[in-house]
């Protein structure tokens, strides 16, 4: 049998083996990247082969916890996609101005950037107060960092660019507390937001989203699970509600195509029909 | 699938704009394997590399997407600011994770993953560039069983990502830019007409 062989049945037992003690379920994510982030953990800990990592899934908490953020982090920004926060808006806030109140989900918020950039939005805009956001991910590490909303200072020059690339109407700096290499975002920006711990390849429907954002989550997912979590924010949004997708993914290679219009190719922008 | 097929992959960097049209231009319109490229550039870039190549190939270029199903005869762009990974069933997949050898796209990510997939059927070629991205990847490559080009350093735009590479990996065939196209027609197990005949 050939190495790679034996590393893909390797693989199939340790999600297997997530799965069935820890409950978190790998098993229908893009095997090739998630293979890249299962040998990051490997090297980092000095073993050789990925087997051997199963028994401190069983019996390793603190092990099982970095294997855990290995696979959910994502990188990101303040306003990543400039762009997309200029499309947002230009389609979608005005629709929003004639609700009375409503609801965004933000899927996988990792470790909030995006969320406190759509705070931010809504703030410019006049619409925070009549907003309320729920920003998800089944990373509990993650959502603790999310909730603190504090974040190394390297990147300040990037989400300062990206904010006034994406229409800022003030300062960046206006929103955040610079502090010693970190800066911490203001409260009043996270008094409408609720983090809460959500899974999309477990967990079910929630509530009726006026907006739905996912962005460069699905692209980790194999096209099952992404049929899967389309089909959940279909039942989660209100008639006629948006999502939001990554700059590079689309319905299109779905099943759930049909249910939706196409707002902004660039974008990734959808309506529901 | 004819098991004889090949896919290549490409990686470059500084001065890649012209050293892709060089290859491609030389390509003919019957050439039968996919080919995949990790061209570095700005993360907000805009697909006019896409439409420059597309112009003056007698092939489709086309910009790689999420969960695309990977066909012979066509040229396939990573998007700027996305690992493009090669998945078992020869489907794209695109990630945000951190940059790898200071890129994303990455061409290490890139041959790594596919050098899993295709093993002994992939060609990997380094061309110009100024860092040393690609140089694991190649090396995996060649580990594999596939086939490795490198451009000759003495005629690259910027000769660190040749060195690098050679630096790490024996390479099958060292070449000018004119010579890899039409190495390539020849040991890419022929034409699409020809597929699945032989």
């Amino acid at each position: 049998m050939k190495p790679i062989e034996i590393e893909e049945i390797e693989i199939d037992l340790i999600l297997d083996a997530m799965f069935k003690r820890h409950g978190y379920d790998f098993r229908d994510y893009a095997r090739a990247s998630l293979k890249r982030r299962l040998m990051h953990r490997v090297i980092s800990e000095n073993l050789s082969h990925i087997s051997e990592m199963f028994p401190k899934i069983m019996r390793d908490e603190a092990f099982f916890k970095r294997l855990l953020l290995d696979l959910s982090i994502t990188v990101t920004e303040m306003f990543r996609d400039a762009g997309f926060y200029q499309a947002f808006r230009e389609t979608i806030v005005p629709k929003l101005r004639v609700f009375p109140f409503f609801k965004i989900w933000h899927a996988g918020c990792a470790t909030g950037e995006e969320v406190y950039s759509m705070a931010i939005l809504l703030h410019e805009e006049g619409l925070l107060k009549k907003a309320q956001i729920y920003a998800t991910d089944f990373n509990s590490r993650a959502l603790e960092s999310a909730k603190e909303g504090l974040y190394a200072a390297d990147n300040l020059a990037l989400h300062e660019k990206n904010y006034s690339d994406a229409g800022g109407k003030t300062a960046l700096k206006d929103y955040y507390r610079a502090m010693y290499q970190s800066f911490k975002i203001h409260d009043f920006l996270k008094e409408k937001i609720t983090f809460a711990d959500h899974n999309l390849a477990t967990d079910g429907v929630f509530g009726e989203m006026h907006v739905i954002l996912c962005r460069n989550v699905m692209i980790y997912f194999n096209q099952k699970l992404q049929t899967r979590v389309l089909t959940l924010f279909l039942n989660s949004l209100d008639h006629r509600g948006y999502l939001c997708l990554g700059k590079k993914e689309s319905l299109f290679t779905t099943g759930v195509v049909d249910a939706f219009e196409r707002v902004s190719r660039e974008y990734s922008i959808y309506r529901k029909k | 699938m004819n098991s004889q097929q090949k896919t290549v992959v490409i990686g470059v960097s500084a001065g890649g704009m012209e050293a892709l049209t060089v290859i491609v231009k030389s390509l003919p319109k019957d050439f039968a394997p996919a080919m995949i490229i990790v061209q570095h550039q700005k993360e907000d870039s805009d697909n006019f590399l896409v439409h420059y190549l597309n112009e003056r190939s007698k092939i489709p270029v086309v910009e790689a997407e999420d969960k695309q199903k990977i066909g012979a005869g066509r040229i396939y762009i990573a998007p700027p600011g996305y690992h493009l990974l090669v998945e078992g069933d020869e489907q794209f997949s695109l990630s945000i994770d951190a940059k790898v050898s200071f890129a994303r796209p990455s061409i290490d990510v890139l041959f790594e993953s596919a050098a899993d997939v295709y093993a002994e059927n992939l060609i990997g070629i380094i061309l110009t560039g100024a860092n040393s991205d690609g140089a694991r990847g190649l090396k995996k490559i060649k580990d594999a069983g596939g086939t490795v080009i490198v451009q000759d350093p003495e005629t690259a735009h910027t000769k660190a990502m040749p060195l690098a590479a050679l630096a790490l990996t024996k390479a099958d065939y060292i070449l000018p830019l004119e010579k890899i196209g039409p190495l390539l027609y020849n040991i890419s197990g022929g034409t699409k007409d020809s597929k699945g005949i032989t």
